[in-house]
């Protein structure tokens, strides 16, 4: 029990990052393999801020009288973390919005289907 | 004004990629991206000689100091990493005009030409940084803006290729970030030397083996390596010609420098190597990535697809060096990134050039192509020499040094191994020829011409960098010597 309380933070952070992790794998959805991907980053980003936490600390801002403060470097490094993550989610988007134009389907069984067939010349019957 | 040479390397690209976005004309901003390409190209030479004449180069960002300010180190792996990625980048500069304005529509030129700026100033940032996280940023500002140039490509299937590598490109990132956090938590530094002297204090937890796996699957992902290499051959085969030969030959190499750099300088040789056992893991994963990348480059239909292979097979030949974990075995590694970004860069050049003419990098569609581009072919055929490792070429003196370091250590079967795998490359290059040389072009295209000369200068460069380099390997293999003994921390 005393693990469990003990390291809560990194439970969830494990719990969020697993479950990131799965959605990008095993969703064909080209917008839910973002969500998945961006759930997975954002684990990381709280495993940082959880990291920096210290029981009883202020925020790091110099006040007369506290002596215990937060790391504030985490959170410096995960707000460039952020930036880059939102970039990524936008980036990807813009790639889905082009794909959904080229090929009129965001799943990627059926893209990968016209792929095949594009490159072999027949209807792709793999799975059918 | 010469101290300040580490950050300006990395500053003037980022800041010229703005400059290069606002532009309107294409052709202003090729020649923008051109000089700030040259430039860079300057300062890395005069980075290299400086590391060569007074050793590692220590520049602290903003004055703050190490540990707690950023630092960017430079000793001789990555003076010279830095001396490739800006080299490649000043050779395909000039290339890229002709090939773009045939390859992607007008109006995105010079986006085109600040998504280039911009990751070569993030590869170039990735080489000089003394800081993990700033390692990471400047990691994605290079992946983004590659996603972003593959995503330019003409064929549709350039933006699955591009999504399926973001995809694949981030998970790799953030195993990277959760391995640096892990570091952090353990050891509450992020400079790379900091690092290296807090954590053997730490080396006994279990967090430490932890972050160490996080990160060697992060940076294998991003090089591509056996079997994590799933997003590399669509990649290379549907972006631009001139953004294929960029990226094959900086975008793995610098992650191979990033490889190296954790595994020696911050976790050093003995923790990798006795600790973590690393060459059970790298040896047979190089070993399989030449043997099967080059079996499946046999049968590609599509030269830049077979290259693509050819360069998964290529960087199993640096992993390799590197899982001898010797010094024969390292520099051969070092040699090799330097050499495979020579050759690989030239032959998609001259496909890039052919393309050019052809409108197809089919190999039934290059038909004749070596009698109608005579230079563009003798181009391809003497990278190619160079890609099997004929001698006077750079890619024998990176195979003689592979074999030594395989025999220093006994194991005469992964010697073999090598050979074997070279008459593999055979094999492909002369599927190529023999198209080329030995079919008569098909009807319709009996026009075809030599590709213009400012697509034949800077293919013609590299060739001649790699026959001169083939036959004058001083500087190169004292470079690479040099830069595994620092990293084996072995006095020279």
């Amino acid at each position: 029990m005393e693990f469990v309380f003990g390291y809560y933070n990194y439970l969830a952070v494990v719990f969020l990052m697993m479950l990131g992790f799965y959605i990008v794998v095993s969703r064909g959805n080209l917008v839910k393999t973002l969500v998945g991907l961006s759930v997975f980053q954002t684990s990381v980003f709280i495993f940082y801020i959880s990291l920096a936490r210290i029981r009883g600390g202020t925020a790091p801002i110099y006040v007369e009288g506290e002596t215990l403060y937060s790391s504030p470097l985490p959170q410096v490094l995960i707000l460039t973390a952020i930036v880059v993550s939102i970039s990524t989610t936008a980036l990807g988007l813009a790639i889905v919005v082009r794909i959904r134009e080229a090929y009129g389907t965001i799943e990627e069984d059926e893209i990968d289907g016209i792929e095949y067939a594009e490159e072999v010349g027949v209807p792709d019957i793999r799975w059918s | 004004m010469t101290e300040h040479l580490p950050v300006l390397q990395v500053a003037i690209p980022m800041m010229a990629a703005l400059v290069s976005a606002l532009i309107p004309r294409g052709r202003v901003a090729w020649g923008w991206a051109v000089a700030t390409c040259w430039i860079g190209l300057g300062i890395s030479m005069l980075i290299l000689g400086q590391v060569l004449a007074g050793g590692t180069i220590s520049y602290e960002l903003g004055g703050w100091a190490a540990p707690w300010g950023i630092e960017y180190r430079i000793d001789h792996v990555n003076a010279f990493v830095l001396l490739i990625v800006s080299g490649i980048g000043a050779v395909v500069a000039p290339f890229a005009r002709l090939s773009l304005e045939r390859e992607i529509e007008p109006s995105h030129l010079p986006r085109f030409y600040a998504a280039f700026l911009l990751c070569l100033s993030g590869l170039l940032g990735i080489t000089v940084t003394g800081d993990v996280f700033n390692l990471f940023v400047f990691l994605e500002v290079s992946s983004l803006t590659s996603y972003t140039m593959v995503a330019m490509g003409q064929d549709r299937r350039a933006l699955t290729a591009a999504y399926r590598y973001l995809i694949m490109g981030s998970i790799g990132a953030t195993f990277i970030v959760i391995g640096v956090g892990l570091l952090y938590a353990m050891t509450g530094t992020l400079n790379m030397a900091d690092l290296a002297e807090r954590i053997p204090e730490v080396a006994s937890t279990r967090t430490v083996p932890v972050a160490f796996g996080f990160l060697t699957v992060g940076i294998s992902l991003k090089l591509a390596l056996f079997p994590l290499h799933l997003w590399l051959p669509n990649a290379y085969t549907y972006s631009p010609s001139a953004a294929t030969a960029f990226l094959a030959a900086t975008a793995t190499k610098v992650a191979v420098y990033v490889l190296l750099r954790f595994f020696f300088t911050v976790f050093g040789a003995s923790f990798s190597f006795d600790v973590m056992q690393l060459d059970y893991v790298l040896l047979p994963l190089g070993l399989v990535a030449i043997f099967s990348m080059s079996m499946v480059a046999i049968f590609q239909e599509n030269v830049k697809r077979m290259l693509a292979y050819s360069s998964l097979a290529q960087i199993g030949y640096m992993v390799l060096g590197i899982s001898f974990a010797s010094v024969t075995g390292l520099t051969a590694g070092i040699l090799h990134l330097f050499n495979h970004a020579v050759i690989k860069c030239a032959l998609f050049l001259a496909v890039g050039s052919v393309f050019y003419r052809i409108g197809s990098v089919r190999i039934s569609a290059m038909a004749g192509v070596g009698r109608q581009m005579p230079w563009t072919m003798g181009a391809f055929v003497l990278g190619g020499f160079s890609l099997i490792g004929v001698p006077l070429t750079v890619g024998f003196i990176s195979k003689w040094y592979l074999i030594l370091a395989a025999i220093e250590r006994g194991w005469w079967p992964v010697a073999g191994l090598i050979l074997i795998t070279s008459l593999m490359a055979v094999v492909y290059i002369w599927r190529v020829v023999e198209s080329a040389y030995f079919q008569p072009a098909p009807g319709g295209r009996e026009s075809a011409r030599e590709a213009p000369l400012a697509l034949l200068l800077p293919t013609w460069a590299l060739i001649i960098a790699n026959l001169y380099f083939g036959i004058d390997a001083s500087l190169t293999t004292g470079v690479a010597i040099e830069a595994a003994r620092a990293l084996l921390g072995v006095g020279s």
